[in-house]
């Protein structure tokens, strides 16, 4: 008889709903006594299914269940019960949690296996160690399950669990000791070594390539990586698999937005520079969804030129995580083969945290820019040698309707021209983030003092702007 | 694209005003003789209230002795004081809400109307300095002030106002009558 209580009975129910195997249910009941898992399979399994159809008072706290079904006679939850749990056990017959170890590989069968497998050898001993060795994911689903088992058992400690390997060596080291006439001992020159592999299942580590791995050059799956990554990572990292795409993008085209450009309901331009990035991410990580954050932004009409523009896109809930550098190359591939309207670069995987080093000091950052300037003056000569010039720009008419009305100190912190006709030259520019450069221009109705009007004693007008560099050095560039 | 050889180039490409704003115009404001103020109403709603260029005070050389934003013993527009992205605190006008009073040095005074519904956001404090910036740039610098109607009321607050060539046509008509302003 197994020594279950009264705390065990909604975490038995809750595994054995899982698709959980009856030795694992007992591993996270914290049952130690070693015969336990030596009985058979159907056996166990009657026990607790007697064990949860034992219903002396309303178990859960939650009362709006409870209260219809303490009314219905015992016999009719027994029955509902029996079968949600044998309908669990059909559907997929391995453990999710033990993979299949504490199932048939503790039947005496197996045992008889390895110890004709050893017998073979010839060897003369009359004592073993026996060592198993478990496949790394095993590690992964065992602490699952303990975040699962915890919101029934707040105190269950990770420790209290009975462990894979103990529960194996209970169930099957006496027959096998057994079979071969030696002890099972701790300490022996004779070692009968069990390793358990399970391919399919190896993905499951991946995650933590990214959620931990990063931050240390690892890129194999021992079993002891995944130990101590699993002692590091946070229950919500570990929960809700999230994580950052981050490169840096040129946008070539005069006619394309940053991000979606939708009014009313209704599309006013078509495609954009978000899009182009996120729909192949999306699906090579076969992620639910998208966040998508830049480090500023330009107008549809203005092109971004030279290392291009940081950005990063937070993929939601991805099915796929583990990409090597050569996998990421070919999706930058991908995405620049795709259009001539856009191109990335520094394509890479970063860490949550990262994302929020594109934005901080977005106030200190410099931006360059080069501009078509068109005056309404003839000048030979454009002379505009100002460095850390100071404007004063109210909140340009053009976004006043979504933002504040309010003055900005910036500063132009150089210009340069370039002549090329008398009503026109080029315009270089470096200037502190933030600053509005078509304003600057022309000036915006005189609310941006001094604006390049004032400067040169004419109207003006911008033509065409391109940003020609955002200073910032991150993401960190990937060399070709 | 432009005759590089003329002095001054009469840009062929559209202005900033051009680009983003409609021309809207209300012509003899309470019956006022050629009292006709132009809208330019930004793609995003906003509108600025401006001198048409057929305003008595454009004409003729005068000279500007006075602008004052008080417009009543409790109301100036320089006390406006707009916060946040909603633009709370801003005077709520009607079309005939008094914006400032000008007064030219020959006496002459005229009262400049919103001529729209809307939030005030700002009046032209830049042209209480310098006056003439009132008469050489009447479309830009020299505005008088920036409003915001109400959401709803976007595309119905140019009902009542004029559109380019309906104002051109009551110039036509005024030169044929020869009417003095």
């Amino acid at each position: 008889m197994l020594s279950l209580k009264e705390k065990d009975r909604p975490i038995v129910r809750k595994l054995l709903c899982a698709g959980c195997c009856v030795r694992c249910v007992l591993r996270f009941c914290c049952v130690g006594t070693s015969s336990a898992y030596r009985r058979s399979y159907q056996d166990l399994h009657k026990e607790l299914l007697a064990f949860i159809s034992e219903e002396n008072s309303p178990q859960s706290h939650d009362a709006s269940g409870e209260e219809k079904s303490s009314d219905a006679p015992p016999n009719k939850r027994m029955r509902i019960d029996e079968d949600s749990v044998t309908a669990a056990q059909t559907d997929s017959d391995i453990c999710p949690v033990c993979l299949g170890v504490l199932q048939d590989f503790c039947d005496p069968g197996f045992a008889e296996q390895v110890s004709d497998a050893v017998k073979k050898q010839q060897y003369e001993f009359d004592s073993l160690v026996l060592t198993v060795s478990l496949p790394a994911q095993l590690s992964v689903r065992e602490h699952s399950c303990w975040l699962h088992v915890k919101k029934e058992s707040m105190c269950l400690g990770k420790d209290d669990v009975i462990q894979v390997k103990d529960a194996f060596k209970w169930a099957v080291q006496g027959k096998i000791g057994q079979e071969l006439g030696a002890a099972v001992v701790a300490n022996s020159p004779c070692e009968v070594s069990i390793s358990f592999i399970h391919p399919e299942t190896e993905e499951d580590c991946h995650f933590l390539y990214v959620a931990v791995f990063l931050s240390v050059s690892q890129s194999v799956f021992t079993r002891m990586a995944v130990v101590k990554a699993l002692e590091k990572i946070s229950e919500e990292k570990f929960s809700r698999c999230v994580f950052s795409v981050s490169c840096r993008y040129n946008k070539f085209s005069r006619e394309l937005p940053q991000t979606p450009w939708v009014i009313d309901g209704e599309r006013r331009m078509d495609g954009s520079v978000e899009e182009l990035i996120a729909a192949p991410l999306l699906s090579s990580f076969r992620a639910d969804g998208f966040n998508f954050s830049s480090s500023g932004r330009e107008d549809v009409d203005v092109r971004t030129l030279g290392n291009g523009r940081p950005f990063a896109v937070e993929l939601l809930n991805p099915h796929r995580a583990k990409f090597n550098r050569a996998e990421i190359k070919q999706l930058q591939e991908t995405i620049n083969q795709s259009s001539d309207k856009i191109r990335v670069r520094d394509l890479q995987i970063v860490t949550r945290d990262a994302t929020s080093r594109m934005k901080e000091g977005e106030e200190e950052k410099t931006k360059t820019y080069s501009a078509l300037i068109w005056t309404q003056k003839a000048i030979e000569s454009p002379d505009l040698e100002f460095l850390d010039l100071r404007i004063a720009q109210k909140t340009p008419l053009r976004v006043l309707h979504r933002r504040p009305l309010a003055v900005r100190q910036r500063l132009v912190h150089s210009m340069t021209t370039i002549y090329l006709d008398k009503h026109h030259f080029t315009l270089k520019l470096c200037t502190q983030a933030g600053t509005y450069i078509k304003e600057f221009v022309h000036g915006d109705f005189g609310r941006t003092k001094p604006n390049l009007c004032d400067l040169m004693k004419t109207d003006a007008d911008i033509l065409e702007l391109d940003v020609e560099s955002v200073d910032i050095d991150w993401p960190p560039a990937i060399p070709d | 694209m432009v005759d590089a050889d003329m002095e001054d180039s009469e840009k062929k490409a559209p202005s900033v005003i051009d680009r983003y704003f409609t021309r809207w115009y209300k012509t003899d404001l309470k019956g006022k003789a050629c009292e006709d103020h132009c809208i330019l109403q930004h793609s995003n709603r906003i509108c600025v209230i401006t001198l048409a260029e057929s305003h008595p005070i454009l004409q003729n050389g005068r000279k500007i002795k006075n602008i004052n934003y008080q417009i009543s013993d409790g109301c100036s527009r320089l006390k406006n004081k707009v916060s946040g992205k909603s633009k709370r605190g801003g005077q709520f006008l009607t079309e005939f809400a008094p914006l400032c009073r000008i007064t030219c040095t020959d006496e002459k005074e005229y009262t400049i109307f919103s001529c729209i519904r809307g939030r005030l956001l700002e009046v032209n404090e830049a042209i209480l300095n310098k006056p003439d910036l009132l008469l050489e740039k009447p479309s830009t610098e020299g505005y008088i002030a920036v409003i915001l109607p109400k959401f709803e009321e976007s595309k119905s607050v140019t009902e009542g106002l004029l559109t380019r060539e309906q104002y051109e046509e009551v110039l036509t008509k005024r030169n044929q009558q020869e009417e003095p302003c």
